[in-house]
């Protein structure tokens, strides 16, 4: 997609939003392991692995598109 | 989409923590900076109005996807899966499967090597600029009360699901999405529309996944809307479209077949600009044949978030939804299906990713029109008939400009539709008929060669005057519904359907018998633009996986396996 332009490709950028919320997600999982929200199904905390999923996914995205110096 | 959404009584769903309003703050500081950044890529008039035409396949295909996928839609196809099962499936399966797959294959060569930059400008290269001139004109108003009332709507859910000031939902993603769009141009709503496809899917995939472990797996949720809705028969996609009155939607096979199948999703999918664009910023004709078979085997998967959450509704929400007419003080109705379930399950923080998916969502929609408006004003009505030379950047400026101005005609639009709601419905029907009889054209202009340039012309003028003649008389006159949509049972989604199948059948045969009667074009003027005289590129060389028509075949396959599943 950047051939022409060297725009960041913006699969880094869909890395960077994941990580970001996957990170924001873990965090309110964990804060709230011993005193879950009132939501169905809560003790299967969902918020961890979900939020551990964006986490390695947008990690992904990241190293493998990250911008390059162009020689 | 259902704007019935609008009506919605003042009542907010969800309450928002800390974390969720950090999350919906970062979406929107990071789609700001996209904006900004893109702004040095966006200086010709390739780049901004078709992204330099160097997206890959996969990135045209999922903004190709993401442009369709707007969260009136996942609130509104929710809401009427929890009306109609999983009849509403069929919108994103035969209404739109065939379609795309035909788009990618047969359609793209030519919108591809003919260089348009446009649905209205391919008309202009292959008709002339009487048709491309009521066709851009069509779009460009539509869009952009589209734009309006979609705007209206989401401020309106903005308010029932948090409780937010509707002026300032509609002021701050209005000025957001502008500043962003009239930076970066068709890049950063390509740029939005990656990055909301990403939400929706990390923001909506986990109620159908908790949902289906509440109700026990498919068994255990078919078997409670059983005991829910005895004698109702929810689950089942084709069984009951034998009779207009078996089904709670009050359609016919013929209906999903022919209307839906065969003209709506066609006229959608392959001519309606909003979504063809995307895939004309393509970097080379396989990427763009790529892009639409790359975003139906997605789209076959879009039921998982939209039609199960509804489904799932039905089994395991313990109070009734109704219809927005029948709503009552502390009722639901059928379109707060997603919002409930999203209540349901997700707490702090999943909330908020929620949430913000659906924010993403009506702003890629916004930006996908203003984009769209920008591009078919600037090169369809104000070059070929208001300033016909001027440099590139004069029309780079110009598509900036008009942008801006095409929000601020949205925010009129949108106020104007707080006044009067019951417009919403009409601009609504109009669009998507605007949209069949040009399928029509398009189709035969890109197929048959002896279609004149006057026969384009009078069959889109006819076929659109039929569509808004036959929507304004069985508005007139009910009796006449089962006239035209052959049934007197026959509800709004099934009288859409003949109404665009009457439009389109006018246009073809209109443009047929006018274009018999006149004189053709001489075929050296239709190179590049019709079947039989444009050379298409052979991929004999190209290895089986690379192949577009294979791909298009797997995803052909699958389609028909999901139909056998839920038959």
């Amino acid at each position: 997609m950047s051939d022409k332009h060297h725009i960041i490709p913006v699969w880094f950028f869909v890395g960077l939003l994941l990580l970001t919320y996957g990170a924001l997600i873990v965090a309110s999982g964990i804060a709230e392991w011993q005193n879950p929200p009132p939501t169905v199904l809560a003790n299967l905390h969902a918020p961890v692995w979900w939020g551990s999923l964006m986490v390695v996914l947008g990690g992904g995205y990241i190293i493998a598109f990250r911008p390059r110096r162009s020689s | 989409m259902n704007f019935a959404l609008a009506t919605l009584v003042p009542q907010r769903l969800v309450r928002l923590s800390s974390v969720d309003l950090a999350i919906i703050a970062i979406y929107f500081i990071a789609v700001l900076c996209i904006g900004f950044y893109l702004k040095r890529f966006a200086q010709s008039g390739e780049d901004f109005f078709l992204a330099g035409r160097e997206m890959t396949a996969w990135v045209a295909g999922l903004s190709f996807l993401s442009a369709n996928l707007g969260s009136l839609e996942l609130l509104g196809w929710a809401g009427s899966s929890y009306q109609y099962g999983i009849l509403a499936a069929h919108w994103y399966w035969i209404g739109a499967i065939p379609a795309m797959l035909f788009l990618g294959i047969v359609m793209m060569p030519f919108y591809y090597i003919s260089k348009t930059h446009s649905v209205p400008g391919y008309l202009q290269l292959r008709y002339g600029k009487a048709a491309s001139g009521l066709s851009a004109v069509s779009f460009g108003f539509m869009t952009i009360l589209m734009s309006g009332v979609n705007m209206f709507a989401m401020a309106k859910v903005m308010q029932v699901v948090l409780g937010w000031n509707i002026h300032f939902s509609i002021w701050v993603s209005s000025l957001t999405v502008g500043i962003y769009v009239a930076s970066g141009g068709l890049f950063s709503a390509i740029f939005n529309e990656v990055l909301q496809f990403f939400l929706i899917w990390f923001g909506a995939l986990l109620i159908p996944i908790l949902g289906l472990i509440e109700a026990g797996g498919w068994n255990g949720l078919v078997a409670r809307i059983q005991h829910n809705f005895p004698g109702q028969n929810f689950t089942h996609a084709w069984s009951t479209l034998g009779h207009f009155e078996d089904n709670p939607m009050g359609m016919h096979w013929t209906g999903i077949v022919f209307g839906l199948g065969a003209v709506i999703s066609m006229g959608y999918w392959t001519t309606d600009f909003l979504v063809v664009q995307r895939v004309l910023a393509a970097k080379d004709l396989r990427s763009a044949k790529m892009a639409p078979i790359i975003g139906s085997f997605f789209k076959m998967a879009v039921p998982l978030i939209v039609i199960l959450p509804g489904l799932i509704g039905l089994a395991v929400l313990p109070e009734k939804l109704v219809p927005e007419s029948a709503l009552q003080p502390g009722q639901h109705s059928y379109n707060d299906v997603l919002p409930l379930m999203l209540a349901r399950y997700c707490g702090p923080g999943l909330m908020g990713l929620g949430v913000t998916a659906l924010v993403a969502g009506f702003m890629a929609g916004m930006a996908g029109n203003v984009s769209a408006f920008a591009t078919v004003w600037t090169y369809d009505i104000y070059r070929p008939f208001i300033r016909k030379t001027a440099p590139d950047r004069h029309y780079v400026s110009m598509g900036r400009w008009c942008t801006i101005i095409g929000l601020f005609i949205s925010i009129g639009t949108a106020y104007l539709a707080m006044g009067f709601a019951s417009i919403m419905d009409y601009v609504q029907a109009l669009f998507s008929f605007f949209i069949a009889p040009l399928f029509g054209t398009v189709l035969l202009g890109m197929l048959w060669k002896r279609a004149t340039p006057l026969g384009g012309f009078l069959g889109l003028l006819a076929g659109t005057l039929t569509a808004i003649g036959i929507f304004a008389s069985m508005k007139i006159d009910h009796n006449l519904v089962a006239v035209f949509a052959l049934s007197p049972m026959a509800k709004g989604l099934t009288q859409d359907m003949y109404q665009a199948l009457w439009s389109c059948s006018v246009c073809v045969l209109v443009t047929v018998f006018v274009s018999l009667a006149t004189t053709p074009k001489p075929l050296a003027e239709l190179t590049g633009l019709v079947y039989g005289v444009t050379p298409i590129p052979k991929e004999e060389n190209v290895p089986l996986l690379q192949k577009p028509i294979f791909w298009a075949g797997v995803a052909l396959v699958l389609f028909v396996i999901l139909q056998i599943v839920f038959w």
